[in-house]
């Protein structure tokens, strides 16, 4: 690796380890066939047609590779889950739909390196018996879907993707779906049914998990980017050799998205686990900014819970071992000790405030999102979403009392966990960690004498009738 | 585990039925495989309240007013038998998450808890939610009364509201089509009309647009809701978002009277709700039938009842006098005078046309009359259209297959042409009509009419033939009168009085039986139309021993016509296929 010469001022940090984003930022690279081919590209997918699929996935299996889009669900245990006498087609569909707040790392995979992803995808179909597969792709990505047509056409050309491909007798075909700018999309189900062609309302599970009723009630896949792209790397590195990098049960590298309060935020591709997010935040990404300290820091995408970083935790760290108390600064970013604080490691979106920032804005910034990107399908977040939305815009307009901090945080639980799918926690996850962390800070920019205010024309009008005439 | 091998566990009694059991609320109940947990709840008489799930349409589960907690046993470690305890049953495991009844299936040995705080905190959270954007406007809604909403917040709402911002605006008093409106502020965006449009009425107008807490149910655009099926989305709206533009602010629903019926408009014969106050018809809704009309019902039939509340019905037998004017007579002067002029005329003068919507009582009555008569001119009108492919039967006659059992005929209709041909050529003098209006699908012309020595008709609307007859007879709607029929399937049903006939008007079946008895001194007597069906069950093989009481209100296969009910055939593909509940 030590020949890949990178652009000036993005060289990677000497502890991150790329795998993934090996090709990002490299000096003479471009998102060509023939660039890739010339760094060993493709080589794997010819070697990969001649194994069993069977092999592939218990390759992949015995990898330990944990989904990165969000869950960290093991990859090839969800492969494993297509009915074993399914007669029906199977579908693979990469997610591509990256929408989570904090969360830059498929774009670049997309941008700079499509096929890496086309590879790793025509490897997972081939492990799965999938001979259609879908990219879809956000709104938000036009030059990504367009560098992206131009190398499923050179693919194509090469014989990479269609019928018997190199020779093997696997044909395979890949598709580019555009999605039309909803957060809902990112979520498997709702991103079937958008792919359908109907509203994107996530489906109920059970009874429609995708892998036995996915696309048009078909057995199917859905995987983020980045797993997608680590399919081919396990291929290339050996199950055993890639569960090296890591820590058990939490192999292989992943990508960090560090934005916010940081001096040098970015993407950084790291061994999961191996480093802290005092490493982190102070090593990698250059400490706070001069003359501020860190306040808080959300560590997978905005659906995260907040962390604050002068909280002590009491968690086995590493995981299997005695609980001890850990500092903020000491937990290790990997899924299992993330999740064990209390929060998760999501999308691998950092997102960190330092002490300028006003707890009430950052929650009523993730509200609005949240609020805006509701599906509207299910009561709890359609409803619970918006009320939320308007009880913080209150409370940054100075307009709230205490006791609306209370409702805030009654109406997230009234929200977690009663949903369709996932996005109940999302929105309601944020609330409730910051109430719980924030709760002081929060209630000092409230007043007792907003109770007594009417906050609004209906209210008002409701008022008249509680309170004594004249 | 020595007494599985000598006594039966209940998972295995269960299992070699089919069933499976589970606990509900701490009963131990057994249910079929497959069973939804909310039918389930059903069978074991616990409410689990519910605004998007119906069993006849897909499950969205996106109310989440019906979550409960659920329980199953632990999975035993590897190499490890499953613990019974004493009862035979397995511990439950509680799951901390609530999950909904409406679309998940049971398991052997699963626990269901319908009540407890994780229960009543969601429902309350629901409830609150589904409030908050709600107009409240109960007092001006027609929906009032029977609104789900209402029902449960009495039950699992708050007494004070914590929302003190502005509510979402949305579209009110929306024109989406001829029969229905919309208010999309009342709209809890359960999605059963999208679902009952797409799925039954195979005419997806509906749909969202918008999306979170601004969702707005409204019609495709360049559609309108005006399928014939349109009013069964006002009848399965759980608020007051649709409602029905003929019956909206008419009437409180909780003054009105039910009454159970059928519908007289097609030989489907969609069992009814008819809804009345005083003698005034309202509204004429579906009720739940699986071998009939499942719950649904044509818009053209259930609005096809003003006719009944008309200012114009006929109220008092009438006799046409020699200058051509009709004059008000008494019921006995009208049914001697008709008798006596019958009684002069040979039996080929004399014919006989009913009405293929008369019940089996009337029909079997004609049958007789005809005997007393010594004619065997006796016809009903057919009415033959096309059908929908759902339940608008191609025979809109509803009781074409109870004139062929009753008659003992392949074909009632087969004398029409033959008494129209006789009327024209004024071989046949005497005419006695009932229910039916020759001028119109009979075939005849004024000046038929005008051969005529003597025409008796029934009506209970002035009509041509009514003008042209030199008695008339008012007789009772549909709504108006006992009976039975018999539906294009061969299920014989029964037909309940709503509200009284107009007075001066009479019961159909005592007509005839007073024209026979006038005509035929011997003739058996009946004093109640029960007495009617007794006749047909010892006369009709197929009504042996048929009572009323066990017609009941979901009727009786009496025989096998061989036609079928298309949107029940597709109902039962549906269910097959485990797409809905039934």
């Amino acid at each position: 690796m030590s020949d890949i010469q990178y652009i000036d001022g993005k060289q990677p940090h000497q502890r991150e380890h790329r795998l993934i984003f090996k090709n990002i930022d490299r000096v003479g690279w471009n998102p060509s066939l023939d660039t890739y081919r010339n760094d060993g590209g493709y080589k794997q997918l010819k070697d990969a047609l001649k194994w069993e699929p069977k092999a592939i996935t218990n390759e992949v299996k015995k990898s330990g590779l944990r989904g990165r889009g969000g869950a960290g669900f093991p990859t090839g245990v969800k492969w494993g889950f297509i009915p074993p006498n399914n007669t029906k087609p199977v579908y693979l569909i990469c997610n591509a739909d990256e929408s989570e707040p904090g969360t830059f790392k498929d774009r670049y995979i997309l941008h700079q390196d499509p096929h890496q992803l086309i590879e790793g995808m025509v490897i997972s179909c081939f492990a799965v018996g999938a001979h259609l597969a879908y990219i879809y792709i956000r709104e938000e990505f036009p030059e990504a879907a367009e560098i992206l047509e131009r190398a499923l056409e050179e693919a194509r050309n090469a014989n990479l993707l269609g019928d018997n491909i190199l020779g093997s007798g696997f044909n395979c075909q890949i598709h580019i779906h555009r999605g039309a700018g909803a957060y809902i999309c990112g979520e498997e189900t709702g991103l079937i049914e958008s792919l359908e062609g109907k509203r994107p309302y996530p489906r109920i599970k059970p009874p429609y998990f995708p892998a036995a009723m996915g696309l048009y009630m078909c057995p199917t896949i859905v995987n983020n980017v980045e797993s997608l792209c680590h399919v081919k790397h396990i291929i290339q590195m050996g199950a055993e050799e890639y569960a090296k990098l890591g820590t058990p049960r939490n192999t292989g590298t992943r990508i960090v998205c560090v934005s916010g309060d940081v001096k040098k935020p970015g993407y950084f591709e790291i061994q999961v686990g191996k480093m802290t997010m005092g490493e982190l935040l102070n090593d990698v990404c250059g400490g706070p900014k001069d003359g501020r300290k860190f306040k808080a820091v959300i560590p997978g995408g905005s659906s995260a819970k907040i962390l604050r970083c002068d909280e002590k935790f009491n968690v086995s760290c590493p995981p299997g071992t005695e609980k001890r108390e850990i500092s903020f600064e000491e937990i290790p970013l990997d899924f299992d000790t993330l999740a064990a604080c209390g929060t998760m490691a999501g999308s691998g979106g950092v997102i960190v405030m330092d002490d300028s920032r006003k707890m009430s804005w950052v929650l009523n910034n993730l509200n609005k999102f949240y609020a805006h990107e509701s599906c509207g399908q299910c009561t709890p977040c359609r409803e619970g979403s918006t009320w939320m939305r308007k009880i913080t815009d209150r409370l940054v307009a100075g307009k709230a009392s205490p006791s609306d901090i209370d409702t805030l945080n009654s109406i997230a639980y009234q929200i977690d966990g009663k949903t369709v799918c996932a996005f109940g926690e999302a929105c309601s996850w944020p609330v409730e960690a910051m109430v719980d962390k924030f709760r002081a800070e929060l209630v000092s920019e409230t007043s007792e004498d907003n109770e007594s205010i009417a906050h609004s024309a209906e209210s008002e009008a409701q008022r008249r009738f509680l309170q004594p005439q004249g | 585990m020595s007494e599985a091998t000598t006594e039966k566990l209940p998972k295995d009694v269960a299992a070699e039925d089919g069933m499976v059991n589970v606990q509900v609320d701490g009963n131990w109940i057994q249910v079929p495989k497959g069973t939804r947990m909310i039918e389930a709840c059903k069978i074991a008489e616990k409410e689990v309240p519910h605004y998007c799930y119906h069993p006849k349409l897909s499950s969205p589960g996106n109310c989440r007013m019906c979550l409960v907690q659920m329980g199953m046993p632990p999975r035993p470690a590897p190499g490890e038998d499953p613990k019974f305890k004493d009862d035979g049953f397995q511990e439950i495991g509680w799951m901390p998450r609530p999950v909904i009844a409406c679309a998940n299936t049971v398991a052997e040995n699963m626990g269901i808890r319908t009540t407890g705080e994780l229960v009543e905190s969601c429902r309350h959270g629901v409830m609150e939610f589904l409030l908050i954007n709600h107009p409240l406007d109960c007092p001006i809604c027609d929906q009032a009364g029977e609104c789900s909403l209402q029902e449960f917040s009495v039950e699992h709402g708050r007494g004070n509201s914590r929302f003190v911002d502005n509510k979402v605006k949305k579209p009110k008093n929306v024109d989406i089509g001829p029969r229905i409106r919309l208010d999309d502020e009342r709209c809890i965006m359960c999605s059963r009309c999208i679902r009952f449009m797409d799925e039954v009425a195979d005419d997806p107008a509906l749909g969202f647009t918008d999306r979170g807490t601004h969702t707005t149910l409204t019609v495709h655009p360049g559609h309108r809701l005006d399928s014939n099926y349109s009013l069964n989305t006002a009848d399965i709206c759980p608020v007051g978002a649709l409602t029905s533009n003929d019956f909206r602010f008419q009437m409180r629903v909780w003054f009105l009277k039910e009454t159970k019926s059928i519908d007289t408009n097609c030989g489907t014969g969609s069992n009814t709700v008819i809804w009345t106050r005083g003698s005034e018809i309202f509204r004429v809704t579906p009720r739940e039938n699986n071998e009939v009309n499942s719950c649904w019902m044509p818009d053209s039939h259930r609005l096809n009842f003003h006719y009944v509340n008309s200012e114009a019905r006929l109220n008092t037998p009438m006799i046409r006098n020699t200058s051509g004017t009709h004059e008000a007579a008494t019921w006995a002067d009208s049914i001697q005078k008709a008798a006596e002029v019958l009684r002069i005329h040979q039996p080929g003068e004399i014919a006989i046309i009913g009405s293929g919507k008369q019940t089996n009582e009337e029909l079997f009555l004609l049958g007789k009359l005809a005997e007393a008569l010594e004619t065997d001119l006796l016809t009903l009108v057919p009415r033959m259209g096309e059908s929908d492919g759902k339940l608008v039967a191609a025979d809109r006659n509803a009781n074409t297959t109870g004139a062929t059992l009753l008659w003992d005929t392949e074909d009632p209709y087969a004398k029409l042409d033959a008494i129209r041909e006789g009327v024209r050529s004024k071989k046949i003098k005497t005419l006695v009509v009932f229910y039916e209006n020759l001028l119109e699908e009979a075939g005849f012309k004024e000046e038929d009419l005008a051969n005529l020595n003597l025409l008796v008709s029934n009506h209970i609307l002035p009509n041509g033939t009514a003008k042209n007859s030199h008695i008339v007879l008012p007789g009772a709607a549909f709504a108006e009168k006992r009976g039975s029929m018999v539906n294009i399937t061969g299920r014989l049903q029964r037909l309940n009085k709503a509200i009284e006939p107009p007075a001066g008007a009479m019961d159909d079946w005592e007509i005839i039986r007073d024209l026979i008895a006038a005509l035929d001194k011997k003739a058996a007597p009946l004093y109640l139309i029960e007495d009617v069906l007794k006749a047909i069950g010892a006369a009709v093989p197929a009504f042996e021993e048929q009572t009323f009481s066990k017609i009941g209100d979901q009727g009786i296969q009496i025989t096998v016509t061989g036609q079928t009910i298309p949107l029940l055939d597709k109902e039962h593909q549906r269910i097959e296929r485990g797409e809905i509940v039934g």
